[in-house]
């Protein structure tokens, strides 16, 4: 199973393992990791799953689809040029490691 | 009971799984215990009628992994639905025999599918949609079947007729009122659905009656729309909910259209409270009652009960907002619809996006959003800060909605 390590603000990071095909706010949710919230499930409907991926990673993921670019112009923390929602962010074998770091806030 | 008896939340919906997450992050995981009637872990209803339904690789959504819960030291009650609450002895009997003593219950029942009075239950041709058990009914069906025929045209029924659309089937959509989503949105708003709907090669039929159904076995032949009759597939029924509370009202408590709460979801018994689909409502601002089925709403009123439970005041005064996704729309509401409001239209960034602003007065009260998701998220800013600026300035598309703020 692929594992995505998630990075807090303050350093601290948790390792996720996670079934190929979910997406890495799922496995965030499911481990009840702080900082995601996740009001609308994964419809990216909310912008509250907001993650900055490591730069090393970011070239690696599928480009965003225009649903997902409209909401990162809604999040609550700054937009960056690595910001995604993890509900948007399908694991696979080719994804095994990704680093996302958490936002200050999502509300 | 005891100050040592447990927290006892029935119901595994969205409104339990939330309040299970703001015990656990309260430090009170211990002293839960969650009854669900179903299988399943808490999940995540909403892709159940879309992503779920069309793919058979789609996986189910809990909101938390079983590994959570036993962490967290919540003990889950799966496939063991409460039966009775005995409010004198604080006590909820489940079906598995178990009785559980409680010093707070909060009741998470949700809703169920209304169904149509002279159709009979249990037939192998018609479902509704609810649980992942129902989801999955159909997507085992779907694939099989060249017509679906669905009566009612709310959001879910509309989200599974779009869905099936999708994969090619043929869909007729039967509503008795004179449009569509008549309880949820703006005829405005409604009179788009229809368009982009039928252009998709759905079949709409509006403000008509149907009846004469044909049953043989347990399936059903035939209905008749309009006195006409036509053949049967299989059928969606897709007509609302009504909200449970047959636990509350047995156990005494004051229901009228869901279970009675004040702003701090306490029932008419301060030790039993009521959140999510099921409960009746304060509306913050008219103080009308009020019931909503939503996301929200759930996870709303879950948090205004963990303020209750942990002695902190947090009554529950959210802005509601809700939204369905059906083929290529995507719907955002927030806010309620006013009966007496005027609309302003905003033009969207793309020919198939817009959004639709409802003043009273000058203020505004609600806005519906059509695949313009920031526009949505500015919105529920504005009016959860009572901004109201003037309609000629908020519906010019150059100007982004959240400049307002």
């Amino acid at each position: 199973m692929p594992t995505i390590r998630f990075i807090q603000t303050d350093g601290s990071s948790r390792e996720l393992s996670t079934a190929e095909g979910t997406s890495a706010m799922q496995a965030a949710m499911g481990a009840g990791l702080q900082g995601i919230v996740a009001e609308c499930g994964g419809s990216a409907m909310c912008a509250t799953c907001h993650v900055y991926v490591d730069e090393d990673w970011a070239s690696r993921l599928p480009a965003p689809l225009a649903n997902e670019l409209e909401m990162l112009d809604c999040t609550a923390s700054e937009r960056l040029p690595t910001s995604r929602l993890s509900c948007q962010i399908r694991m696979s074998a080719a994804l095994d490691g990704i680093v996302l770091r958490l936002p200050a806030n999502q509300l | 009971m005891s100050e040592q008896d447990p927290i006892v939340i029935v119901g595994g919906g969205h409104a339990g799984a939330q309040l299970c997450a703001g015990l656990v992050a309260a430090g009170l995981g211990r002293e839960v215990h969650l009854v669900c009637e179903e299988a399943d872990l808490p999940y995540q209803r909403p892709p159940l009628s879309k992503a779920f339904l069309k793919s058979p690789d789609e996986a189910l959504q809990l909101h938390r992994a079983a590994s959570w819960f036993a962490e967290a030291g919540i003990r889950v009650h799966q496939c063991d639905p409460a039966l009775a609450i005995d409010r004198a002895g604080r006590t909820v009997q489940l079906r598995s025999g178990l009785k559980l003593p409680y010093r707070h219950l909060v009741l998470a029942t949700g809703t169920r599918a209304r169904r149509l009075l002279h159709l009979p239950d249990g037939l192998s041709n018609v479902a509704v949609l609810r649980t992942v058990a129902d989801a999955a009914w159909w997507r085992e069906r779907l694939p099989g079947i060249a017509r679906l025929t669905v009566v009612g045209g709310g959001f879910i029924g509309l989200e599974v007729a779009a869905t099936a659309r999708a994969l090619g089937k043929e869909v007729e959509v039967l509503e008795s009122a004179p449009r569509l989503l008549m309880r949820s949105v703006s005829p405005e708003l409604a009179e788009h659905v229809q368009q982009v709907h039928r252009a998709s090669g759905m079949q709409l039929r509006l403000g008509i009656a149907v009846g004469g159904f044909e049953v043989v076995g347990d399936r059903l032949m035939a209905l008749a729309v309009e006195g006409v009759r036509q053949d049967v597939d299989m059928l969606l029924l897709g007509i609302g909910a009504v909200p449970e509370h047959a636990l509350a009202t047995q156990a005494g408590l004051a229901c009228d259209n869901g279970i009675v709460v004040d702003e701090h979801m306490r029932s008419s018994d301060p030790a039993i409270l009521a959140i999510g689909d099921c409960s009746s409502f304060p509306e913050p601002t008219s103080g009308r009652r009020l019931r909503l089925e939503s996301v929200q709403n759930a996870n709303d009123q879950a948090k205004a009960a963990v303020g209750t439970l942990t002695g902190h005041d947090l009554p529950y005064k959210a802005l509601p907002w809700f939204w369905s996704e059906q083929g290529a729309l995507r719907l955002q509401m927030a806010g309620l619809m006013p009966a007496n409001g005027v609309r302003h239209r905003r033009p969207g960034a793309a020919p198939t996006s817009f959004s639709l602003l409802h003043y009273v007065g000058d203020r505004l009260v609600s806005v519906e959003s059509v695949n313009a998701p920031a526009d949505h998220m500015a919105a529920r800013k504005l009016l959860e800060a009572q901004r109201s600026p003037a309609p000629e300035q908020a519906c010019d598309p150059t100007r982004p909605l959240k400049s307002f703020f």
